[in-house]
């Protein structure tokens, strides 16, 4: 490192190589690399996208899902034993009674609050709680957008086409039709709330194009939409005094029968355990980037372990599309600090080219995230075009001083404060020059099944956002997973307040379902130490780690 | 290269991130002191993965890890330097001799009331926050805020009621805390605007006519008939629909 000579925040040779970026660029403004076809899109994700490339996957064992491919690591989750056992926890002392339990406080879990209200439910009966902070999330992560087909030259018909392109038309059609047809009046909802996206001076949106997006629908905040977003609607949360409960993860569901009752939680401070007694529960705990699937880097918040989708499984929630993992195609692959962070879409939409090593195009900075991805993984290693960086990682240019020449001097700063922001602070200008990139791991598009109002295939029992499966299909369009969040959240809001009026019954609190899941694990020949939910990832030193022992 | 050969490199490269740091891997080491404790790690990491490899496990302090959600507020002293920083210590690069404290939570009171029954009238902030008449207009809150954002000029612009100000210069908070914490006047900076930015989104901003437009289509269930014919289709005429509309594609 101090034998590098650093210029503008890149080590000599990397310099070099963005001097040929530099040469080039006049030519490419204004001319695109053509879309791939079909055929070619197939192609290229067949030998290049982590999905399709062997040896990430096995077939699940047991349960609902027996003989469904996952990744390794969300097989390992599911094949893992509780975090206790039966005799362990005292279940007839009720900590908390609700009528409607949420898991998880990010754009899903908070709507889902907001919208029980609206449906009647008191304020006092809801109870959300969360693994860390209210808020903490992938959704306060979100930049690029939210997808809603507002303008006269669009509709939701049209978004629904694109949805189920962009999935490879494998998406769960009734549930595409809800998060598209929904959107405009959610879109309508966060203002009246006083969501700022971005506006014209006429007052309209400004809207962009998303890859695999056939018209411009994005509805930004500057690159901070997520957290515009998400701190509204706690802000409103808070001031309907809505019960919320913070660093109380849920290690287990509770289950009368086949019915979810409640939940058990575990203080994360204090480690002791609490009882939740639920007539409708909502799982809204978001997706899996802290597994490191394939040991990729990923743009997921700290707690996004995946725990839903293991609580859910083990009281018989069916999964789906549980066999693809959506890989960002531009996180930072420089400087170290930063790797594998997002480096919004919204970038490319802006005018942001994808470059090779030599200052060349190679791909339509739009493709489909899954096409995307696969082509800058191809460019590093199949052609050999990438950069290596001093820490190891290839990666290619993301020529983001297009954007201001394309849209004027002062846009990037103006739209992508966050991102420049990030740079900044690591001593690079990405107005002034572009930055690395490569794939990082960004979201799980599986999970578990639900219909278009929330429910599973579980009594008693809700999804909502990144934990659930079949809306994306194969893979996810950008500005659909704050959709997702926002419509499913709201959805599944309304949904468990009416099954609290309706149809919930006064259940029992067991843990009787993990016997079974124990005998059902020990009867398809698994045999595991593993345990979860894992709750945290750790990156604790490994001479730390090496030498650590427990004596208070 | 062979595919699987390629998904092990990739594994390989990223694995100082993806997991703890081995020793053998780091070149340069600092020394920082963590709450007064010294501790050697690597010159490569953030504040926050520095203390990770020293042994931390966050439980606290610890959120989104890409300068997003504030939960990771520190406040540090370099060394030779009397001055107190502020910083995310996700989005900091370790220093040798750091002295850092994470602040883990803002004991910040948050004003509850309701947006939708409110006027659009400039004296809602003192009447939710009265206690911003105290500001000093010591600009120790702009000093303290890792956004750079122009914290003491929102405050100002919140006691003149300008609703459209608050909003523009505070939109990039990410609700720290360390504004607040830093006060000597004891207002909560980050509360304050957020109120006047759901003020200026509610009232201030006017109706978007194309939402409000569509919203009510879809209320009034406009787009069932396509929808029904579209769900119809097989998956070979729906793909063709689609690669047509991928033609008529707005990029830019």
């Amino acid at each position: 490192m101090s034998e590098l000579t650093f210029i503008d925040g890149y080590p000599e040779y990397m310099y070099e190589s963005i001097k040929k970026v530099e040469k080039t660029r006049d030519r490419r403004i204004g001319k695109l690399v053509p879309q791939m076809s079909q055929k070619q899109r197939e192609e290229i994700l067949g030998r290049y996208h982590p999905d399709y490339t062997e040896g990430g996957k096995r077939r699940i064992k047991h349960g609902r899902n027996e003989g469904d491919l996952a990744p390794n690591e969300l097989v390992d989750l599911l094949e893992a034993l509780p975090l206790v056992k039966e005799d362990d926890v005292d279940l007839d002392k009720t900590d908390y009674e609700t009528d409607v339990l949420i898991i998880g406080g990010g754009l899903a879990g908070t709507s889902a609050a907001l919208l029980a209200v609206e449906s009647g439910i008191r304020p006092e009966r809801i109870l959300l709680v969360n693994k860390l902070r209210h808020g903490d999330s992938n959704s306060t992560m979100a930049q690029g957008g939210t997808q809603a087909a507002d303008r006269p030259n669009d509709s939701p018909v049209i978004h629904y086409i694109d949805a189920m392109g962009g999935g490879h038309f494998t998406n769960k059609p009734d549930v595409v039709r809800a998060l598209t047809e929904d959107a405009p009046v959610v879109v309508k909802w966060l203002c009246d709330l006083g969501v700022l996206f971005d506006r014209n001076d006429d007052g309209s949106f400004v809207e962009l194009s998303g890859g695999g997006t056939s018209r411009k629908r994005m509805h930004a905040c500057r690159d901070y939409t997520g957290m515009e977003e998400l701190r509204v609607l706690k802000d409103e949360f808070k001031n309907r005094r809505i019960n919320v409960l913070e660093f109380h993860p849920v290690i287990e569901l509770l289950t009368d029968g086949g019915t979810v009752t409640g939940a058990l939680l575990w203080g994360l401070e204090t480690h002791e355990y609490r009882i939740v007694k639920a007539k409708a529960t909502i799982i809204a705990t978001g997706g899996f980037g802290r597994l490191h699937i394939r040991g990729f880097p990923t743009t997921n918040h700290y707690g996004a372990t995946g725990d839903g989708i293991a609580l859910a499984y083990r009281v018989g929630a069916r999964l789906l599309d549980t066999d693809t993992v959506q890989y960002h195609p531009t996180g930072a692959a420089y400087p170290q600090q930063i790797i594998g962070l997002l480096l919004t879409e919204k970038l490319r939409t802006s005018g942001a080219q994808p470059v090779n090593g030599d200052g060349d195009e190679f791909v339509f900075p739009l493709e489909p995230r899954d096409v995307e991805a696969s082509a800058i993984i191809r460019e590093c290693y199949g052609n050999g075009k990438g950069i290596t960086t001093p820490s190891g990682m290839r990666g290619i240019w993301l020529d983001t001083p297009l954007i201001d020449i394309i849209n004027g001097e002062g846009t990037t700063r103006k739209s992508f404060p966050g991102m420049v922001r990030m740079f900044e602070r690591f001593g690079i200008d990405m107005v002034k020059n572009p930055v690395l990139v490569f794939p990082t791991l960004h979201y799980q598009n599986g999970g578990v099944e639900t219909d278009p109002y929330g429910n599973t295939n579980v009594n008693g029992l809700f999804v909502a956002g990144e934990v659930s499966g079949g809306v994306h299909g194969k893979n996810r369009l950008m500005g659909n997973s704050t959709l997702d969040c926002l419509v499913f959240g709201r959805r599944a809001g309304v949904a468990a307040a009416e099954y609290v009026k309706t149809s919930a019954v006064d259940g029992k609190l067991t843990l009787d379902h993990l016997r079974a899941y124990v005998e059902m694990l020990k009867s398809a020949g698994v045999e595991t130490k593993r345990r979860a939910p894992v709750l945290l990832p750790d990156y604790r030193g490994r001479a730390v780690l090496a030498r650590m022992i427990d004596v208070l | 290269m062979d595919r699987e050969d390629i998904m092990e490199m990739i594994k390989e490269s990223n694995r100082s991130v993806t997991t703890g740091m081995d020793e053998k891997d780091i070149e340069h080491w600092v020394t920082i002191y963590v709450m007064g404790k010294e501790y050697r790690v690597p010159a490569v990491l953030t504040v926050m993965q520095a203390m990770e490899y020293a042994g931390y496990r966050f439980i606290r302090s610890c959120g989104c890890r890409a300068g997003f959600c504030g939960a990771c507020a520190t406040v540090y002293r370099t060394k030779d330097d009397y001055r107190l920083k502020t910083a995310m210590a996700c989005q900091t690069r370790v220093e040798d001799g750091m002295y850092l404290v994470q602040i883990p939570f803002s004991p910040a009171q948050k004003a509850l009331g309701d947006i939708e029954s409110e006027e659009y009238d400039a004296n809602v902030f003192l009447k939710w926050y009265p206690e911003i008449a105290r500001c000093l207009s010591c600009n120790t809150c702009t000093k303290a805020c890792p956004q750079d954002i122009e914290v003491m000029d929102y405050i100002q612009a919140a006691l003149r009621g300008d609703f459209e100000k608050v909003a523009e210069i505070s939109f990039d908070c990410i609700q720290c805390g360390l504004c607040a914490i830093r006060c000597p006047a004891e207002i909560v900076q980050y509360h304050v605007g957020q109120l006047g930015r759901r003020m200026y989104g509610r009232y201030g901003l006017p109706r978007e006519e194309n939402v409000e437009k569509r919203s009510k289509e879809v209320t009034d269930k406009k787009f069932d008939e396509e929808y029904e014919k579209t769900m119809s289709l097989e998956t070979e005429e729906l793909q063709s629909v689609y690669v047509e509309y991928q033609k008529t594609r707005e990029v830019y």
